[in-house]
């Protein structure tokens, strides 16, 4: 800490753009490798959180598990389930793939499970009386009305899988991580810069889902 | 536009909760013939609501059957049978996320109707119930209690069903949009002749709506069922006339107009009041007490005298 604070000044982030410019080759292919490994967490996540969450929605049926799986996954650190994985899918890709899912999946499966349940009842009712099926319930009336807050979901679970992603330097998962918890080959410079790229990573995945965002409520909330 | 009515026959119908002691609905048998309205009404925890919900399976039966033109509901694909029936709930229920139009054609798409066709349908139903066919467009955020309510209806019509089921549908809109969506809906029934199961706790929109009244009471038991007339004049038990309230001779009078009741001579009287022929007894009555006067001229649509009335005549 006292080595970090000693060396950084406002010239360190000169040097940190100087940095990226000089290893742009070495950079684009890190940064490759932790967008790799963050979305094929966060597509498995999606696809093993989301339809359970709309699932258990629809039937109003496990909120203790959706609660459940919510706090359990803020309470986790991943850096736990990364040493819990090596002992069983062993260093590299795989291992970091299932902490980052592990991760992943509360924030989707929440939103999507509360988008569902709490559905507009009365619009539910009426859909279900007037002799859709429950599969057309689903996707035609709780889905599109709980768009915005599922979303918001994939949304938070994808910024948290992103920036977490960079530990997995520490069990042979490559990318950004490697340069960052590496001061001693890429010095204070290289840390920032490669900070500076996962952030970048975060910040766009953030500002893409938030135009979706925005997309689906215009088209989805009630208008006035 | 017009289809044929179902006959609507619950027989022994009973809802028991495993977790109650007293049955929701308790062996409930009563026939709405084809083209009527049933008006189901009763102190909450009567089974009203229910009762209704059993007709398209929304809660399964426990016992007993229920047919529509003779066939059970039990015996027909489930979503076959609500699409089959039209819908409308007090809170509408509306799809937030779709246009009037869209909520409209919600069952017709179901049948695989064209996009035209239910275009021209939404047009002629907005104008059955009252509204502009400009309506289409607009989302349900956009249309105040009493237009929701309305497109709520237009929704239940949209595929002809023969039976509707009712439940409150203007239990939360106030008082004179009430009336005249009351108004409107019997003057649209007219026309129609729909089997509609309605319920409300309003024994005065019971009168005013129902061909013929079922009165449940705790325990989802029938106390009485009849005609408005039958239920204020001959109430079955001391429930029945408790709840149906003190001034049931009052309540009996809204149920025939000045034009139905001999009226005298005497057009020629000057400076009297003057009520319309199509004014309902009651009313009448009302207006002749609170005018000061012994004494209106009747008048027919336009305005020429019929004769003249008293409140004598009125509650003879």
């Amino acid at each position: 800490m006292s080595v970090l604070a000693d060396q950084f000044t406002a010239h360190t982030f000169v040097d940190a753009f100087r940095f990226i410019g000089d290893n742009a080759s070495l950079m684009l292919s890190k940064t490759g490798q932790t967008c790799e490994l963050a979305f094929a967490a966060l597509g498995i996540a999606l696809a093993l959180a989301l339809p359970l969450g709309l699932w258990l929605g629809h039937r109003h049926r496990g909120l203790f598990l959706a609660l459940g799986v919510s706090t359990l996954g803020r309470a986790l650190p991943i850096i736990v389930l990364i040493a819990f994985g090596l002992t069983v899918l062993g260093v590299g890709f795989w291992n970091n793939t299932a902490a980052l899912v592990v991760l992943g999946i509360p924030p989707i499966l929440t939103n999507a499970y509360f988008a569902v349940d709490g559905a507009d009842r009365d619009a539910v009712e009426a859909a279900r009386g007037m002799g859709l099926t429950e599969r057309q319930v689903l996707l035609r009336i709780e889905l599109p009305l709980g768009l915005p807050l599922i979303v918001a979901g994939v949304r938070i679970s994808a910024v948290f899988v992103i920036a977490s992603a960079t530990i997995a330097a520490i069990a042979g998962g490559g990318g950004l991580g490697d340069i960052i918890v590496n001061q001693a080959s890429y010095g204070l410079a290289g840390v920032i810069a490669g900070s500076l790229c996962v952030s970048a990573v975060a910040l766009l995945t953030a500002l893409a889902l938030g135009l979706v965002h925005r997309a689906v409520s215009r088209s989805t909330t009630a208008r006035a | 536009m017009a289809t044929q009515a179902a006959e609507l026959v619950f027989d022994e119908a009973t809802k028991q909760y495993p977790d109650r002691p007293e049955p929701a609905v308790d062996r409930l048998s009563l026939t709405v013939p084809a083209g009527e309205i049933c008006v189901l009404v009763g102190p909450s925890g009567g089974g009203k609501t229910t009762a209704l919900k059993l007709v398209n399976r929304l809660i399964p039966l426990t016992s007993g059957d229920i047919r529509i033109d003779g066939r059970s509901i039990n015996d027909q694909d489930v979503t076959e049978l609500r699409r089959s029936i039209g819908y409308v709930i007090q809170q509408v229920g509306l799809f937030p996320h779709m246009t009037v139009e869209a909520n409209i054609g919600t069952v017709p798409r179901l049948y695989g109707r064209s996009r035209q066709w239910i275009r021209e349908r939404t047009a002629e139903l907005l104008e059955l119930v009252g509204l502009d066919p400009s309506y289409a467009k607009r989302y349900p955020a956009q249309l105040s209690g009493g237009q929701r309510q309305r497109v709520g209806l237009a929704r239940a019509l949209a595929a002809n069903p023969p039976l509707m089921l009712m439940d409150e549908p203007y239990s939360a809109i106030d008082p004179i949009v009430r009336a005249r969506l009351q108004d409107e809906f019997l003057r649209l029934q007219r026309e129609l002749r729909k089997t509609v199961l309605f319920v409300t706790h309003d024994i005065d929109e019971a009168i005013k709506v129902g061909d013929r009244i079922a009165i449940l009471r705790e325990g989802g038991r029938l106390a009485q069922y009849d005609t408005p007339e039958n239920i204020l004049l001959k109430p079955a038990d001391e429930f029945v006339a408790q709840f149906v309230g003190a001034d049931r001779a009052l309540k009996a009078l809204s149920l025939r107009t000045l034009g139905q009741i001999s009226l005298r001579p005497g057009t020629w009287l000057d400076g009297l009041p003057q009520i319309d022929a199509s004014t309902n007894l009651r009313d009448a009555l009302g207006f002749l007490l609170a005018g000061g006067s012994d004494r209106a001229i009747v008048v027919d649509d336009d305005g020429n005298p019929l004769g003249t009335v008293t409140p004598e005549d009125i509650v003879r």
